[in-house]
């Protein structure tokens, strides 16, 4: 149990390459805070420079107040998941639990009942005396879960410890991972490149992004009120749709049409007079087939007629892909930047709308179909500096 | 020695099908279907693989098994060259002789000595070099060049250098009251040193191989878990490196066995200095006894069958990444 502090902590390495940049987060007792960025974004430097196993070039890390920054890693008294398990292939799984116990020179009693009852709640107690090699991918994730455990440590760090695991699996363990933590109640760090993950597991998110904080707050916070374009486009699947727009008059006039802007999204706009251009975004979640909507929801949002180019039904929903007609291009380095980060390319300039619809559409590849949007949930970014207008 | 003869693929369909599914099973997989349509291309493959091989068995068999043979043949015989005329089937009666020689057992001895000394020195010093190399940040291409320089210089020329180190006469290292490779143990240990120097980097290389296989992970959560330099060192990555350490012994204790090009070119084996294969050379070459000679290099095979075995059967040494022991 312990808060961790992380002051202005920055990773440059020897060949002047900057890593993590000034990133501060103070992480409560007991929170699950998830790091979370495309790869090489610094996270799992993060991770390793709270561990101990990468050197802090400057800022400072507290654990319970107390500076940690020269500690090695076995006076830190955390533990570490690995995303590879990192188990000792020449120990059986009740050796490679009970490893840290025997540095610790614990006496055997208490070593065999800790391990029996990490066991007992990892449900490894019928294979404790195998090896690593003879266990599926699941039971050494579960292990390595078990030997962080066992010492009871301040604070547990875990590397990516599900990317292993085949779809299904990762699902289930996700479940088991936030139960284990709530049921342990001790302070985690979880490094993941999956926004479901980040999303689903923790207490805090903390966006990175070429080392440097995006936006630190809770799935849901990130999620309504994103603080650029990136944290936008990173969190929530499928991704938000972006697409150009200019405000003039209190309304914004977009390829969706001319609609008045909301309220919340006028007071932001206000300062600038006359046109101005701004990049709107919209999840596909906040359209929906207009023929199922009752008259008085309709008035509340916007309408636009398109022709459904794929149909990809889930069977809870289906995903409408289309694309509508757009005066100008988007031309944001960011968005650019974003859909490389996250490995898409169809993000941005060539304006390819995805809308979540009920599953009762009826909506069809290759006919027209009239989309109800929710004016409500636009989000307006700066061009050129992908901020949010509305201040968070 | 046939390399075409029995072969599955020449006998009759029948005993293939039989064979078929008794090789299936060996592998696990229990194969039904389309057996007729496997063992055909299988049928060709095989042909293929037994012409492919013939030629180095053929190699093989004339200039090693041909060898082995006709000395095992020569030490049962009473065969003498400068006695060409009194050559004789003796039964085991070299065997006695060699066995109960006290020089025998002397050689015997001074050859087990200086592998068990030279192989754990090359052991500690090899895994040191090894480390050495694997953590080197920087200039690492110039350190490992450097450490293998010895590995490279022949051994006979490295022996030379060592004798001109230590003799009465020229040497460096002595003075003119000072004889070492006139004594039998100060010359042992300048033998042991020789060898150490000149196959450590061997050594060295073999364990840095292994070295390689102990993923960083494993060391990383083994300092998370508490461990220190010297714990993660004994406690992980020996046993993970184990498999590699074993190949690295077991080549280097045969190699060491057979110990002759130092001992002959620093004390021609005097003063009780001589290994098993030195007196082997004495009775073979020099003194042209075909029977005794021939008889004491097939005790050298056995002994070195031997040590292999100890290292295979009750160590569990493998080829590296072949067992299972060594990998997650």
């Amino acid at each position: 149990m312990a808060e961790i502090v992380l002051d202005k902590v920055t990773k440059r390495y020897p060949d002047g390459a900057l890593a993590v940049s000034e990133v501060s987060i103070e992480i409560a007792d007991g929170e699950f805070i998830i790091l979370v960025g495309p790869s090489g974004c610094g996270k799992s430097t993060t991770l390793n420079m709270v561990a101990g196993l990468e050197d802090i070039t400057s800022g400072e890390l507290r654990i319970d107040g107390e500076r940690m920054n020269e500690k090695a890693p076995k006076d830190r008294d955390i533990a570490m998941v690995f995303q590879s398990y990192a188990l000792y292939p020449h120990m059986t799984v009740r050796e490679n639990m009970a490893f840290p116990l025997r540095l610790a020179k614990v006496d055997e009693a208490t070593i065999n009942q800790k391990v029996n009852e990490a066991a007992e709640i990892l449900d490894l107690t019928a294979h404790l005396d195998r090896k690593p090699a003879n266990l599926s991918g699941g039971q050494r994730q579960r292990v390595a879960m078990g030997r962080a455990i066992v010492r009871n440590p301040k604070a547990f760090l875990m590397d990516e410890p599900l990317s292993n695991l085949d779809a299904k699996l990762r699902v289930q363990m996700r479940t088991s991972v936030s139960k284990l933590q709530k049921q342990l109640g001790t302070t985690t760090l979880y490094v993941t490149h999956d926004q479901t993950e980040a999303m689903t597991l923790g207490d805090r998110v903390v966006v990175l992004r070429g080392g440097h904080v995006q936006q630190i707050g809770s799935p849901q916070y990130l999620y309504d009120n994103p603080a650029n374009l990136f944290v936008a486009g990173f969190i929530g699947s499928p991704a938000m749709n972006f697409f150009p727009g200019q405000i003039a008059e209190g309304s914004v006039r977009s390829p969706l049409g001319t609609v008045p802007l909301p309220d919340r999204l006028k007071q932001a706009v206000q300062s600038g007079s006359g046109q101005r251009d701004v990049i709107v975004g919209i999840r596909p979640e906040h359209f929906e087939d207009a023929s199922l909507m009752d008259d008085a929801s309709r008035e509340r949002g916007g309408l636009i007629t398109v022709k459904v180019d794929v149909l990809e039904s889930m069977g809870s929903d289906a995903y409408a892909h289309f694309t509508v007609d757009q005066g100008t291009s988007i031309d944001s380095a960011e968005l650019a930047e974003l859909a490389a980060d996250s490995g898409r390319t169809d993000t941005g300039s060539d304006t390819g709308f995805t809308a979540r619809l009920s599953a009762a559409t009826r909506a069809k590849a290759g006919e027209s179909i009239e989309l109800w949007f929710d004016t409500d949930k636009l989000q307006l970014f700066d061009p050129s500096s992908g901020k949010n207008l509305v201040e968070v | 020695m046939t390399t075409q003869g029995p072969n599955p693929a020449e006998t009759a369909a029948g005993s293939t099908a039989v064979a078929e599914p008794a090789e299936d099973a060996k592998r696990g997989n229990g194969k039904k279907n389309g057996k007729s349509a496997l063992s055909e291309g299988k049928r060709a493959e095989r042909r293929l693989a037994w012409l492919l091989c013939a030629p180095a068995v053929i190699v093989m068999v004339a200039v090693t098994a041909w060898p082995i043979i006709y000395s095992l043949w020569l030490s049962l015989q009473r065969y003498d060259l400068r006695f060409p005329d009194d050559t004789e089937f003796v039964g085991l009666d070299n065997y006695v002789a060699v066995l109960s020689s006290g020089y025998w057992w002397t050689a015997f001895g001074v050859t087990l000595a200086i592998t068990v000394v030279s192989v754990a020195i090359e052991l500690v010093l090899g895994m040191v070099l090894a480390l050495v190399m694997h953590r080197a940040l920087v200039g690492r291409g110039l350190v490992r060049t450097v450490s293998l320089i010895p590995y490279g210089i022949v051994t006979v020329v490295a022996a030379f250098s060592w004798y001109f180190a230590w003799d009465q006469v020229y040497g460096y290292f002595t003075g003119p009251d000072d004889a070492p490779l006139t004594q039998t143990i100060p010359s042992l240990l300048i033998i042991v040193l020789a060898e150490v120097w000149k196959t450590t980097p061997f050594m060295a290389l073999l364990l840095m191989a292994g070295l390689a296989l102990v993923p960083d992970d494993l060391l990383k959560a083994a300092a998370m878990d508490g461990a220190n330099a010297w714990q993660r060192f004994t406690k992980v990555m020996l046993p993970v490196m184990k498999p590699a350490i074993l190949v690295a012994l077991l080549f280097r204790t045969l190699d060491a066995f057979r110990i002759f090009d130092n001992i002959f070119v620093l004390t021609k084996g005097q003063n009780d200095t001589s290994s098993v294969s030195m007196i082997t050379y004495n009775n073979l070459i020099k003194g042209l006894n075909l029977g005794i000679g021939a008889t004491m290099s097939v005790l050298i095979f056995i002994s070195v069958a031997i040590i292999a075995f100890v290292f295979i059967k009750l160590f569990g040494t493998a080829a590296p990444g072949s067992d299972t022991e060594g990998r997650r």
